[in-house]
């Protein structure tokens, strides 16, 4: 028989849930946000181009089949129902009926089925999470039905905007993708429609009348200002100019005074999908980190209290080990690494270390990465490490990490709410790879582990996943493959007149399809 | 004067190719390459995946074949596609041409006016306060990092004041027409082309001030006060056109860099320009398009070059006589 989800009515009931918790006043209609958005994207097209940017601006445009709430569950997209059979195998979307493309054509089932097979080649990370997928069908125009081939615990969290937009088949089958005029002039299903990009200055999205949810979006328009100066954001929003700052925007020194400005409000919400953890890559394989007394003694050796406090103006959270406290089947009943510097003394001579030269690879990511990068530094060589920083840019970066040339690296990952989306990988022995970043590029090989991470991820039910990724987690603590650091925040700043900007997990770059302007 | 001409176009074509092809290869010794960039962003990367990113952008071809390809297109005119932006190159430069122009033009012209100006009432009081003051003052603006000047300015004329708009090319949303979009743009333009004039203003200052007292010294100079011409006359028609030689030779080679835009004031400024083009390029190793930008300044450079050569002839006769 099958076991009926009835996505249908929890989505309901969470979206009535949700919407009484961020409605509690009656919306206005009309207005205009001017948000930043820091980098210019290089394109709009999200099956195409996946970069923070592009995603902030574009998941108004787009939508994916689900959205998610802040406590990770899935609620309706452009799919308003769904199933999933007894055997966890069989997924079946309904898709909601009278969607409409920016271009008034329909949005079908075909669309689904058209978008899965350009996301495999062309969006790395829709790729490696449908490779558990045997086939997809669309029996009808409103019905897609994936069949697994194998159960896939996190399977149902891979299909918000950003991680599987749903693209116009009619506007790109058929068509060379890479130079298909409307990669700058994107078609969506979202509440906003693209109007104008003048390169360089801003992009302007304008509301989209005929949107499938009644009465939203409820602002007129969108204008994404680029600002590429840190300080010269800072100063928009300080003089008026800007309404909103995402996540980032600007430098962690500059968020406490912009939050003192009369009307403003600050929240570290919308990040709950992504979950971001920082860490440092310790190479593994040679040199001093190859030896685990040698990285337990880094996690000894950094303050990370003063990071969270001094640094990142204490937002976030000291990280406990791999998995973010905010995501699925996290447990902070792992071996503990507090500041101590005269343990981590002990530890390097335990090691026999002796002085050799480490090399430190900060993040090239501006000016609260770099202070990072001088702290981290320092504490290590309060405890007798000698440390050499290595600088260069985004791109040099990440070639020197995806080709092992490094000691100890900076890094900052998403986890995608589940650890088989975004833990698993930076682990296991098969995710080794030269060349390749973000994978397991400290080189850590663990049998166990392995062994761990495949299971937890089409075990079922879940109380199982949760005992299992429970002991990957403390195996990994103990043997420490990389140093974590903070579980991150990015403030969102804005004017206290913009109401209901962040409601799902994904914050702005679900589009801001719920957020009005007080007048 | 017309072989002279195309003498030069025809070494300028020679030059740029070499530009080109050097260029080509510095740009790939910088570590990492687009497909790395994009398979980073995408927060996750696998073999396959890369591979048929490099494929996509021609990466995986042999580096002599890649340079071919590019300089065979740039010979027809085309500068190739920006994978990374998913738009011709042209077009893409193309766009951002006129905000730059107008930045630094106006900077050119704020420069070289004020330049002369001052540098030559220094060299006329030279040695008085007129000439200590000019001087100092384009010291300060010579010796203070651009940036700087950018953000003070902004503080003061923008947040202290609320004079002037702290960034972009117009009010974004205004829909501004006509005249009040000149208005507009020019309130948008003051900071930027005045922070950059001022940079520039000092060298020229210099320059005509060091030149004008040297070309006094010399005998015709004596020979025309002992004619009895008046102070004026000399002044300008023997002193100060003497003295723009040098002055021409270095706007000459300003001019040539104009169209690069400036990467620091335009970055403060969020100014849309050709400067922030060229290093978004290279932060994301977009090559098409940084080529593309090097390849549409060098050809500015070298037809800057040609233009002082030209204005030169034309300023000191005995270059023409002597050619």
């Amino acid at each position: 028989m099958k076991r009926v989800l009835v996505g249908l009515l929890l989505g309901c009931c969470l979206g009535v849930v949700l919407g009484a918790s961020v409605q509690a006043e009656e919306p206005k209609i009309g207005g205009v946000v001017n948000a930043v958005i820091q980098p210019e994207p290089p394109g709009l097209m999200l099956a195409m181009i996946q970069n923070g940017p592009t995603q902030m601006v574009s998941g108004n445009i787009f939508e994916g089949l689900l959205r998610y709430s802040p406590k990770l569950q899935a609620l309706p997209g452009l799919a308003e129902s769904w199933t999933v059979s007894d055997d966890a195998k069989i997924y079946t979307f309904k898709l909601k009926p009278g969607v409409t493309w920016h271009d008034g054509k329909p949005f079908t089932s075909a669309d689904v089925l058209f978008s899965i097979e350009m996301l495999k080649k062309t969006h790395a990370r829709a790729r490696n999470n449908l490779l558990q997928v045997e086939k997809v069908e669309a029996p009808d125009d409103l019905t897609v039905v994936f069949t697994l081939k194998q159960p896939f615990g996190p399977f149902l969290g891979i299909f918000e905007v950003g991680s599987m937009p749903i693209v116009p088949k009619h506007l790109y089958d058929g068509t060379d993708w890479n130079t298909n005029p409307y990669n700058n002039a994107p078609v969506g299903t979202g509440p906003f429609m693209f109007k104008e990009w003048q390169k360089g200055s801003f992009i302007h999205l304008v509301k989209n009348p005929k949107y499938h949810e009644k009465g939203k979006p409820y602002l007129d328009e969108i204008y994404w200002q680029i600002i590429p100066d840190a300080a010269a954001r800072s100063v928009a929003f300080e003089t008026g100019k800007v309404d909103v700052l995402p996540g980032g925007s600007v430098e962690n020194f500059d968020v406490p005074r912009l939050t003192k400005l009369p009307g403003t409000c600050v929240t570290g919400a919308g990040w709950e999908f992504f979950s971001p953890l920082s860490w440092l890559w310790l190479n593994n394989r040679s040199g001093p980190t190859a030896n685990k007394k040698v990285r337990q003694a880094i996690m000894y050796a950094i303050d990370r209290n003063f990071a969270k406090d001094v640094i990142w103006n204490g937002l976030g959270k000291v990280a406990t080990g791999p998995s973010v406290s905010s995501i699925k089947f996290y447990t902070s009943d792992v071996p503990k690494y507090d500041y101590d510097p005269a343990k981590a003394k002990a530890l390097l001579k335990e090691a026999g270390y002796s002085g050799e030269k480490i090399r430190l690879l900060p993040l090239a990511y501006g000016e609260t990465w770099q202070r990072w990068g001088e702290a981290v530094k320092q504490n290590l060589q309060d405890v007798g490490m000698n440390i050499e920083t290595i600088a260069t840019d985004v791109p040099g970066g990440n070639q020197k990490i995806g080709d092992w040339d490094y000691d100890i690296a900076f890094t900052y990952l998403y986890q995608y709410g589940d650890p088989a989306l975004g833990v698993g990988r930076n682990y296991v022995s098969s995710a080794i790879a030269k060349g390749q970043i973000f994978n397991n590029v400290e080189g850590y090989s663990n049998p166990e582990i392995d062994q761990l991470f495949a299971d937890g991820a089409v075990a079922t039910p879940d109380s199982r996943r949760k005992e299992i990724y429970e002991k990957a987690q403390k195996i990994l603590v103990e043997e420490v493959p990389v140093a974590w650091l903070l579980e991150l925040q990015f403030p969102t700043i804005t004017r206290c007149k913009v109401k209901d900007l962040i409601t799902t997990a994904i914050g702005v770059n679900d589009g801001f399809r719920d957020a009005w302007i007080d007048k | 004067m017309l072989s002279f001409i195309a003498q030069r176009i025809g070494k300028g074509v020679v030059v740029l190719v070499a530009i080109i092809v050097m260029n080509f290869f510095l740009i790939r010794l910088a570590p990492g390459d687009p497909a790395m960039v994009m398979a980073g962003e995408a927060g996750a990367s696998d073999k396959v995946f890369v591979a048929q990113l490099r494929e996509k952008f021609g990466l995986d071809r042999p580096l002599p074949e890649q340079l071919f390809v590019y300089v065979k297109g740039v010979l027809a005119l085309d500068l190739g596609f920006s994978f990374r932006q998913q738009a011709p190159v042209s077009r893409l430069i193309l766009e951002r041409l006129p905000a730059t122009l107008l930045l630094t033009l106006s900077a050119f012209v704020i420069s070289l006016a004020l330049g002369l100006l001052f540098g030559v009432l220094a060299a006329r009081f030279a040695g008085g306060w007129i000439d200590t003051a000019i001087t100092v003052f384009a010291l300060i603006f010579y010796a203070t990092p651009l940036f700087w000047i950018a953000l003070m300015a902004i503080l003061l004329f923008s947040v202290a004041l609320d004079w002037l708009p702290s960034f972009g090319y117009e009010t974004v949303g205004a829909n501004y027409t006509g005249f009040r979009h000149v208005l507009d743009v020019a309130a948008h333009l003051i900071m930027p082309a005045t922070t950059i004039g001022l940079f520039f203003m000092a060298t020229y200052a210099r320059m005509t001030r060091a030149s004008m007292l040297e070309v006094k010294r010399l005998d015709f100079v004596k020979t025309a006060r002992a004619k009895g011409l008046s102070d004026g006359v000399i002044q300008r028609r023997h002193v100060l056109r003497n003295a723009l030689l040098p002055v021409v030779t270095l706007a000459g080679l300003h001019a040539g860099t104009l169209i690069g835009g400036a990467v620091l004031t335009e970055t403060v400024f969020a100014w849309p320009g050709i400067g922030r083009l060229m290093y978004e390029a290279l932060l994301q190793r977009d090559y098409n398009l940084l080529l593309g930008v090097f390849v549409v300044c060098s050809a500015m450079v070298l037809i800057f070059n040609l233009l002082t050569d030209l204005v030169y002839r034309l300023v000191d006769p005995r270059i023409e006589h002597a050619s």
